[in-house]
């Protein structure tokens, strides 16, 4: 049964503080639900979405078959997360380019879009404002809040500024903040938006133009450090990019395994492979909410103001935890994981965990492992 | 781990106190530490590698984490566990040794039982040349995933190298408690003990 999303759009009036001490005015917040809440509302589940998703989580649009949710194969009827049982809700994040408030829409105190002047978010901030979300939908407790990598430290987050607003914390492919290494990977992808003549200071879209080329650098960048290495050479190898053409073309035996000596044109299937997946991206994703998102991974740390004790910062968390890693994952590794739940085990929470031995890197919390499914699936079944 | 009794289940529960706080080393499917939270009123988590048994002790609602004991156990505090089980764990690890004296670290009493390799059959299959392949020892020599073999005995000086207070030692058969030369009628080796100075009690 195919799953029939509808989207949705809420409108908050109330200024929404944030972290940095600026104000956001009213701003909108768009979402999607699937199933049904029951009638003591306890049966909800929140879904954060990481770096480029959104609130379209699951199931496909009425007139759109084949723009199928992003974490559709967890979430529908009779899958790990069922919507059945289960009053699912999936939000998009202030910042984004997908419905909620962000820098491509108008900024009412100038009548031009925000651009580079959209304040800067954190994941405390979107917290803020998908709790905001929940009251109005007239949820008090939620059973779960649930994401995975940049959505699990909202899951984090959640815990600790509402620990009596959710039940249930499932944390996927995620970190208790960013490693010195993953903030260089993030401000490399800036630099090459950033540094885009196009760009023109975040102000592009009054010039009716787009950093294309910034955007596929930082796309690719970004793309190389969601795979692992022997996935990378599983699929693509040192393949060269002429023999796969040739064989589309029908040469059974065009492969001629030599090189072009060329310094510029694609060489390499990788090579092709990352271009395609750039220049897909920056053909929907906006420059400034690239910036933006990156700059809230950067940020997240709520061991900071406990002298980077973790333990410290989830002292007050009261929800029972589900922390999952993958074994390849090198961008959030298990050990990462592994912090988190140590830290809830010194404060003697409810944690299970599993490590999942999955090859595909950061990618597996998006991709269909049976070990995975089956944990998340038991997991919501005994509840 | 094998219990396969629930005579078993009851005589290990027995030595644990209710309300522990309990780690289960190597929990397998989650049964008994299922058992102890249902019965005793526990609480606890198991620590577990194999995806098969981690996927089933998240259905029981055991809280189960995924770990290589072969890693020690760094993510637990000292004395933070008021029983650290080792229920038919110890004879699959390579850091045997280790793992005991970490069990002894983190808890504030461990329980061990482990496949007693001095038990009467066992010695007579030696005896006629031939390793044993028994209901409790099942594997042949060749594929066996038991890396250790031990003895009730054995157990007993290895405790005493690591200045281990044994506070209970009894040998386990099917369905009873051996109390007396448990190291030859015993197929299951159980030892509790601590390694603080004063016992708990």
């Amino acid at each position: 049964m195919t799953l029939i999303a509808e989207a949705k759009k809420m409108h908050f009036q109330e200024p929404l503080p944030l972290q940095s001490g600026e104000v956001l005015g009213s701003y909108d917040l768009a979402y999607e639900t699937y199933g049904q809440l029951n009638p003591d509302k306890s049966n909800a589940i929140l879904i954060c979405h990481a770096l480029n998703a959104s609130h379209h989580v699951a199931g496909v649009y009425e007139n759109e078959p084949n723009n199928v949710g992003w974490w559709d194969n967890m979430i529908g009827p009779g899958k790990p997360i069922d919507t059945n049982r289960f009053f699912v809700i999936g939000v998009n994040n202030l910042g984004s380019c997908f419905g909620s408030t962000g820098p491509k829409d108008l900024n009412p105190n100038t009548n031009e879009a925000y651009g580079a002047d959209f304040p800067v978010l954190t994941v405390e901030d979107w917290v803020d404002s998908q709790e905001r979300l929940v009251s109005a939908l007239g949820i008090e407790c939620l059973l779960a809040v649930m994401g995975g990598s940049l959505g699990g430290m909202q899951v984090l987050s959640w815990s600790i500024r509402f620990p009596s607003r959710l039940e249930h914390a499932v944390v996927i492919a995620s970190a208790p903040n960013l490693t010195a290494e993953n903030i260089a990977f993030n401000e490399v992808a800036r630099r090459a938006i950033v540094t885009d003549p196009q760009f023109h200071e975040g102000h592009f879209y009054r010039y009716g133009v787009v950093p294309h080329r910034g955007l596929r650098i930082a796309r690719m960048i970004g793309h190389i450090t969601y795979l692992s290495d022997d996935v990378m050479n599983t699929r693509f190898g040192r393949a060269l990019q002429r023999d796969k053409l040739a064989l589309q073309e029908g040469h059974s035996n065009a492969q001629d395994q030599k090189y072009h000596y060329t310094t510029q044109d694609v060489e390499f299937q990788i090579e092709s492979y990352l271009r395609y997946q750039g220049d897909k991206f920056a053909d929907y994703f906006d420059a400034n909410t690239y910036l933006l998102i990156t700059r809230a991974l950067d940020y997240f740390d709520p061991a900071k103001q406990h002298g980077g004790n973790l333990s410290q910062a989830l002292r007050q968390t009261k929800a029972k935890f589900l922390i999952i890693s993958f074994t390849t994952d090198w961008r959030f590794s298990p050990a990462r994981s592994q912090e988190i739940v140590k830290a809830l085990l010194d404060n003697r929470c409810a944690v299970t965990y599993a490590n999942i031995n999955a090859p595909h890197g950061h990618d597996a919390f998006l991709l269909e492992d049976a070990r995975y499914m089956t944990v998340v699936k038991n997991y919501f079944e005994q509840l | 781990m094998i219990l396969d009794s629930s005579k078993q289940i009851e005589i290990l529960a027995n030595l644990i106190p209710p309300n522990s706080r309990v780690l289960d080393l190597g929990c397998g499917d989650g049964a008994f530490l299922e058992y102890l939270i249902r019965e005793r009123g526990c609480f606890g988590y198991g620590i577990e590698l194999d995806d098969e048994n981690v996927g089933i002790c998240v259905k029981r609602g055991v809280h189960v984490l995924q770990l290589d004991l072969e890693q020690g156990l760094k993510l637990f505090e000292d004395q933070s566990f008021d029983v650290v089980l080792q229920i038919d764990t110890l004879q699959h690890l390579k850091n045997a040794e280790i793992m005991l004296k970490e069990t002894a670290r983190v808890g504030k009493m461990g329980v061990v039982t482990f496949p007693n390799f001095a038990h009467w059959p066992n010695r007579l299959s030696v005896l006629n040349g031939r390793m044993p392949v028994t209901k409790h020892l099942p594997y042949e020599w060749y594929d066996t995933p038991n890396i250790r073999v031990a003895t009730f005995k054995d157990f007993q000086s290895l405790a005493a190298k690591n200045q281990l207070h044994i506070l209970e030692a009894f040998g386990m058969n099917d369905n009873q408690r051996i109390g007396y030369f448990s190291n030859f009628r015993a197929s299951t080796a159980v030892f509790k003990f601590t390694a603080q100075i004063t016992s708990p009690e």
